[in-house]
């Protein structure tokens, strides 16, 4: 960004760092695993549409003293409702924008 | 232990079912997240390969744990709407300072913790002061969220104590260790919106009891709190209101020294943001926690309130009416099987997202800065993951042994929290100088942060225990204790650096304002660059957003 650009800097290893230690770990970068990682979106939508589902189906058969207990509203329905919608929208998400290209986001610099 | 009968829930089969299934999840995740770490970089940072929304809600989640729920909430009924202060002046600004301002430096230097800055930044012995206290200060605080997820489980599901820690512990011992900070983060993320599904219910349903947000001001002003209750500013020319704070405290104590030193120098939530996959995530990271935060108030304040005004006797010293039990009791009182069984996994899953923070940011401090600089240097990365994976079983393990101490001296708690937040003033001020400050001494920074902690503590035993100092409240003094420590590493650094050689400048580069890194290689990816991604667009419409809502509520 200013002019302190000088000569020495340009010698160091294509990583930032200029300490021994978190250079080691930034080369070991290269082997790195992370984009095996599965997305998470997945996970999150399936955990709330098997929310959605159990607690709508609950709602369902609410009894009148369960429905009076939360103050008249059919709170297990709703939640169920909203619970399965979320969860449906989070796969959807997923299925629109799946996790971006195969290069590993972590191999990003510049080697 | 009182196990606390009178909370006990009903809960039937199927909210087992639902709670089953997260305990399944979580460990499934943990398991699944094994096979993305081959590297130490990949158990402790995630491979810096995550996107940006996954990392800010992990960053907000972290500091979603045992305090946050079911203290706000607590905080709520007992000082009413000024609670807000902990969420829009107490967080939102410095959370947008972080990602504005203080993650070019950790991010771009490629440090692998907040400690670590503090080695290439002053030298070895700063270093050691501050990874020795903050890897103490998580295992503590890792046994003192599990004893309170323990206390929950005993108390509402009738779990005897020592089991409901063990179980607990077992949970987020498997996923860390298997799955690393990746099934760390992954966890919390999903953590968040079980939290919010198990709120959510319990606040709709607790506002149509009490007849809506004019039903619910109503019943506050005609409550113990009244009318001082509904208001966040007024009253704060004195320290006649319900948190006994002056404006200037709120201000200067709350909203800058306090808040600035937990958000910005504690690694467990920053972290989350150095697992980022490039410095536009990584900067956005904080800032896209800033939005939840601003809204979580009012899934912990308005229950905390309709609880004042529905639970008869809610404030009590002692037993199942605490002001602490403001949460479950509400979901005792409200809530059918079935959304109760999701706000149940809702209260677990944020104590467990509390304590596993703690820990995986407890191994990483442990392994890179005590680990590998002082014990054993210059051994394979394989063997630096391995040590990982032992310290977390260590540090659970340690955790687990706080937990039952803090369980025969429930005092112990509140001390050892108060103790750490000691450290969090002085350690800011020794970042924010040492970040702007170039030449400010590596001698200067050892001494600063040393001094400054020491007249933190000073401060707080003597007024909690020795009687030098008077305050109105624990609140002013943590205020003053955190100004005072401020000042002392100012006046520190000013009066030793001059006599001290400065840092030669290329040891400097990344590290300071006014040195950028000149070899940062632009890691940015495709989308970047897009107006809706400028993390200064982003942060200045947040902290607008906390300005915006206290006007309702003023």
């Amino acid at each position: 960004m200013s002019e302190h650009s000088d000569r020495d800097r340009r010698q160091r290893p294509p990583h930032e760092a200029h300490d021994p230690m978190v250079e080691e770990t930034e080369e070991e970068r290269s082997r790195s695993a992370a984009a095996r990682l599965f997305d998470i979106r997945r996970v999150i939508g399936g955990l709330f549409v098997a929310y959605g589902v159990i607690v709508g189906l609950i709602g369902l058969f609410d009894s009148q003293a369960e429905i009076d207990k939360a103050q008249g509203v059919r709170i297990n329905l709703w939640a169920g409702l909203v619970m399965l919608v979320f969860g449906l929208l989070m796969l959807a998400w997923q299925r629109i924008s799946p996790p971006e290209a195969p290069a590993p986001p972590g191999d990003d610099d510049g080697r | 232990m009182d196990g606390g009968g009178g909370l006990r829930l009903n809960m039937n089969t199927l909210d087992y079912l639902i709670l089953a299934l997260y305990f399944v999840t979580v460990l499934g995740v943990g398991f699944a997240a094994r096979r993305a770490i081959r590297t130490s970089v990949d158990f402790f940072l995630s491979g810096r390969s995550l996107p940006a929304w996954v990392t800010g809600l992990a960053f907000v989640s972290a500091n979603l744990g045992a305090l946050e729920i079911i203290g706000m909430a607590a905080n709520g009924a007992q000082y009413g709407v000024m609670t807000v202060h902990y969420y829009w002046i107490g967080a939102v600004p410095a959370m947008v300072f972080l990602g504005i301002v203080m993650m070019p430096f950790y991010y771009g230097s490629r440090v692998r913790s907040v400690p670590e800055y503090l080695r290439l930044r002053f030298n070895r012995p700063t270093h050691l002061l501050n990874a020795l206290s903050f890897a103490a200060a998580q295992v503590l605080i890792a046994g003192v969220n599990l004893y309170a997820l323990a206390l929950v489980m005993q108390a509402l599901l009738g779990w005897p104590l020592w089991l409901a820690i063990v179980v607990g512990a077992a949970i987020v011992l498997a996923y860390i260790t298997i799955g690393g900070l990746s099934g760390a983060i992954y966890n919390e993320v999903l953590q968040f919106f079980v939290i919010l599904a198990g709120l959510i219910p319990v606040t709709v349903i607790g506002l149509v009891k009490v007849g809506g947000v004019a039903g619910l001001m109503d019943a506050v002003k005609g409550s113990k709190l009244g009318e001082a209750g509904l208001h966040a500013w007024q009253g704060t020319g004195s320290t006649d209101n319900p948190l006994g704070a002056h404006w200037l405290g709120i201000v200067f104590g709350l909203g800058f020294v306090l808040s600035f030193g937990y958000w910005t120098t504690n690694f467990a939530e920053v972290q989350r943001a150095l697992s980022a996959r490039n410095m536009s995530a990584a900067r956005r990271t904080p800032i896209i926690a800033a939005y939840p935060k601003l809204f979580i108030p009012l899934v912990t304040i308005i229950p905390g309130l309709v609880a004042l005004v529905t639970v008869k006797g809610l404030g009590a010293e002692s037993g199942s009416l605490v002001y602490n039990n403001a949460i479950p009791l509400l979901m005792r009182d409200l809530l059918p099987n079935g959304v109760l069984g999701v706000a149940v996994t809702g209260l677990l899953a944020s104590f467990m997202a509390g304590m596993a923070a703690n820990v995986s940011g407890f191994n990483t401090v442990f392994t890179y800065d005590i680990w590998q600089a002082y014990v054993q240097r210059d051994r394979s990365d394989e063997y630096y993951l391995r040590i990982g994976r032992l310290a977390t079983v260590g540090g659970v393990v340690v955790g687990i042994g706080t937990a039952f101490i803090a369980a025969g001296f429930s005092n112990i708690m509140n001390y050892i929290q108060a103790l750490f937040s000691l450290f969090n003033a002085p350690l800011f001020a020794t970042f924010i100088i040492g970040m702007f400050w170039k030449r400010m001494s590596a001698v200067a920074g050892f001494w600063s942060l040393l001094l400054g902690t020491l007249a933190s503590l000073v401060t707080y035993l003597g007024y909690k225990f020795f009687g030098w100092f008077d305050f109105n409240s624990d609140l002013e003094e943590s205020f003053w204790g955190a100004g005072i420590a401020f000042v002392t590493v100012a006046v520190v650094a000013a009066i030793i650096t001059p006599l001290t050689r400065p840092k030669r400048r290329d040891e400097l580069e990344g590290l300071v304002y006014g040195m950028a890194n000149t070899t940062l290689a632009d890691d940015s990816l495709a989308g970047d660059a897009a107006w809706y991604r400028s993390p200064v667009l982003l942060g200045g419409i947040a902290v607008l957003l906390a300005i915006l809502f206290y006007l309702p509520v003023f």
